[in-house]
Formats: C-alpha cells, sequence, structure tokens
C-alpha cells in the first residue's frame, strides 16, 4: 500500500472543458444536506410538533446568535444570516473529510470523495464571497462614502493609506483562502501519514484533534467575516 | 534522502519559529489576563482564539509551500 496524497482534488468527470472534481461532489452533498435541514426546520417551526433533533439544532443556532450578537450588538440579526451559513458550510465540509469512505473510496482510478474545504478552489470561493459581501455591507451602509477609504485624495499621505487599503483587501482573500485550505489539508496529511505508519488505534487521538481544528477554523472563518463587516460598516471620521 | 526534502523539512521548521513564539506570547498574555479577571475569561477566549488563528496562519503559509514543494 502507497501513501496517496494528492494537493489538488482530482476530477472524477468531465462536463466538457469543466472537470467535476471530488471535493465538488462532498460540497455539493453538504450544501445539499444544509438545505433540507434548513428547509425541514422551517417547516417544523411553522408546525406546532415537538421534536428533540430541531430543538438541539435551536439550541446550537440561538448560543451561535449570542455568539454574533456578542460581537456586533447594534446589527446580529442583519449579519447573522451571511455568518452563520459560512459557519455551518465550513464546518460540515470540513468534518465530512473525516467521515470513513472519504479518500479510501476509489472510482476510475481516483478518490470518490474528498473533504469540501481540502480543496484550495473552494476555500478561495469562499474567501472571494466573504470579501466581496464585506464590500457589499460596507456600501450598502455608508453609500458612495465607503469608497472614500480606498481613494482619498485629499493629500499624499491618504492617498498612499488608501492604496495600503486596498492591498490588504486581496491579502484578506489570500489569508482567508490558505489558512482554510493549510489547516484542513495538513490535518488531512498527518491523518494519511499516521494511518500509513500504525495501521489501527493510532490515528484516533489525531481524529479528535481534527474535528476540533475544523470546529476551530470554521469559526474563526465565520468570526474573521463578521469583525471585518463590523469594522467596514462604522464609518470612520 | 535528496535535498529537495531537506529543503521541504528546513521550510516548514523554520517557518514556524516565529508562529510558535507568537502564539506562546498571546496564550500567555490572555492567561495572565483571565488571572487578573476571571469574569472576563469568554471575551478574552474569544479574541485569543482570534489571535492564535492570525498566527497560526503564517506557520500554515509556510506548510502550503512545504507541502506544494513536496508533492507538486
Amino acid at each position: 500500500m502507497a501513501l496517496n496524497i494528492s494537493i489538488s482534488a482530482e476530477p472524477i468527470f468531465n462536463f466538457g472543458q469543466f472537470e467535476f472534481t471530488n471535493s465538488m461532489l462532498v460540497s455539493l452533498l453538504v450544501t445539499l444536506g444544509l438545505s433540507i435541514l434548513a428547509v425541514s426546520f422551517s417547516l417544523y417551526l411553522q408546525s406546532k410538533r415537538k421534536s428533540n433533533f430541531f430543538v438541539f439544532i435551536q439550541t446550537i443556532l440561538e448560543s451561535f446568535y449570542e455568539f454574533v450578537q456578542s460581537i456586533a450588538p447594534q446589527q446580529a440579526g442583519r449579519f447573522f444570516p451571511l455568518i452563520a451559513s459560512i459557519f455551518l458550510f465550513v464546518m460540515f465540509a470540513s468534518w465530512a473529510g473525516l467521515l470513513p469512505g472519504v479518500e479510501t473510496i476509489f472510482w476510475h482510478g481516483v478518490p470518490l470523495f474528498r473533504g469540501g474545504t481540502a480543496d484550495l478552489n473552494i476555500t478561495l470561493g469562499l474567501a472571494i464571497f466573504a470579501v466581496i459581501s464585506i464590500q457589499i455591507y460596507g456600501y450598502k451602509t455608508l453609500g458612495m462614502k465607503y469608497f472614500k477609504k480606498f481613494f482619498d485624495f485629499s493629500n499624499p499621505i491618504n492617498f498612499f493609506v488608501g492604496f495600503l487599503e486596498l492591498i490588504s483587501e486581496f491579502a484578506r482573500i489570500m489569508s482567508f483562502a490558505f489558512r482554510l485550505f493549510g489547516n484542513i489539508f495538513a490535518g488531512e496529511v498527518l491523518l494519511a501519514v499516521i494511518a500509513f505508519l500504525v495501521p489501527v488505534f493510532a490515528s484516533l487521538p489525531f481524529m479528535g484533534l481534527e474535528i476540533f481544528v475544523g470546529f476551530i477554523q470554521a469559526l474563526v472563518f465565520a468570526t474573521l467575516t463578521l469583525v471585518f463587516i463590523n469594522i467596514a460598516t462604522t464609518s470612520h471620521h | 534522502m535528496s535535498d529537495s526534502n531537506v529543503i521541504v523539512g528546513a521550510t516548514i521548521a523554520i517557518g514556524s519559529i516565529a508562529p510558535a513564539l507568537a502564539i506562546g506570547l498571546i496564550v500567555s498574555k490572555a492567561l495572565e489576563a483571565i488571572g487578573r479577571n476571571p469574569e472576563a475569561a469568554a471575551k478574552v477566549q474569544t479574541v485569543m482564539i482570534l489571535g492564535v488563528a492570525f498566527a497560526e496562519a503564517i506557520a500554515i503559509y509556510s506548510l502550503v509551500i512545504a507541502l506544494i514543494l513536496k508533492f507538486v
């Protein structure tokens, strides 16, 4: 048995030029699962019956709402849907990579499943989406005044500071994308290497570590988006 | 053991020195703050985890570069 590690997601089939990769399949399944959960949860809220499972979900969402409220006290309700979606998607896409069968079931020579966020394309997409929504929230709250932060012609120093602000927005995309991808992919490499060295039991504590890392990285991704939105929606001068 | 393996090892080894020191400093300061004011523990923890994630990201960059050097 050889150690099989690929840094990029492998295509499982093609639509013409477009390669459908194993990470996309897992992300799609996670999105589908979360959507079904969301629809059934809203149906449950309209009906009057009791269900332990949905009460559990409600508890999680409420504690997360309190967390959002502790960072953005005035506008928690406005930011919560975006932040909670990012948090839930990133967390479950990372945890999906730990399920048995992921990276081990082969189909036409490539693994059929791969952790959703263990692919740079998906974390980069998420990062671009997060940074663009930061700009949109900033624009919706402050109007054209928001872009004054980037293009300030009042004096040379402010112009240079605005230029640096513009660069830092792009640096945010890279740091969001590489932080998430690096953590999750490093975790999968760690698990593969440990399973390769000691076949049984040794990877169990690392499995627990990876569950924690997936949760923390989702929390960090969501919290950073929230903090940046909070900064973007407060006027400076 | 080829040269490229040594470079991969050196990348992650040198790249994780500074983040290790940074994480140590952040957590020690956070523990001091919690020791002084235990009621603020929850607030300090949130900010601490954010700071640790920022510091850790730097180690992750060198890890990504090491992985790219190794597997691509």
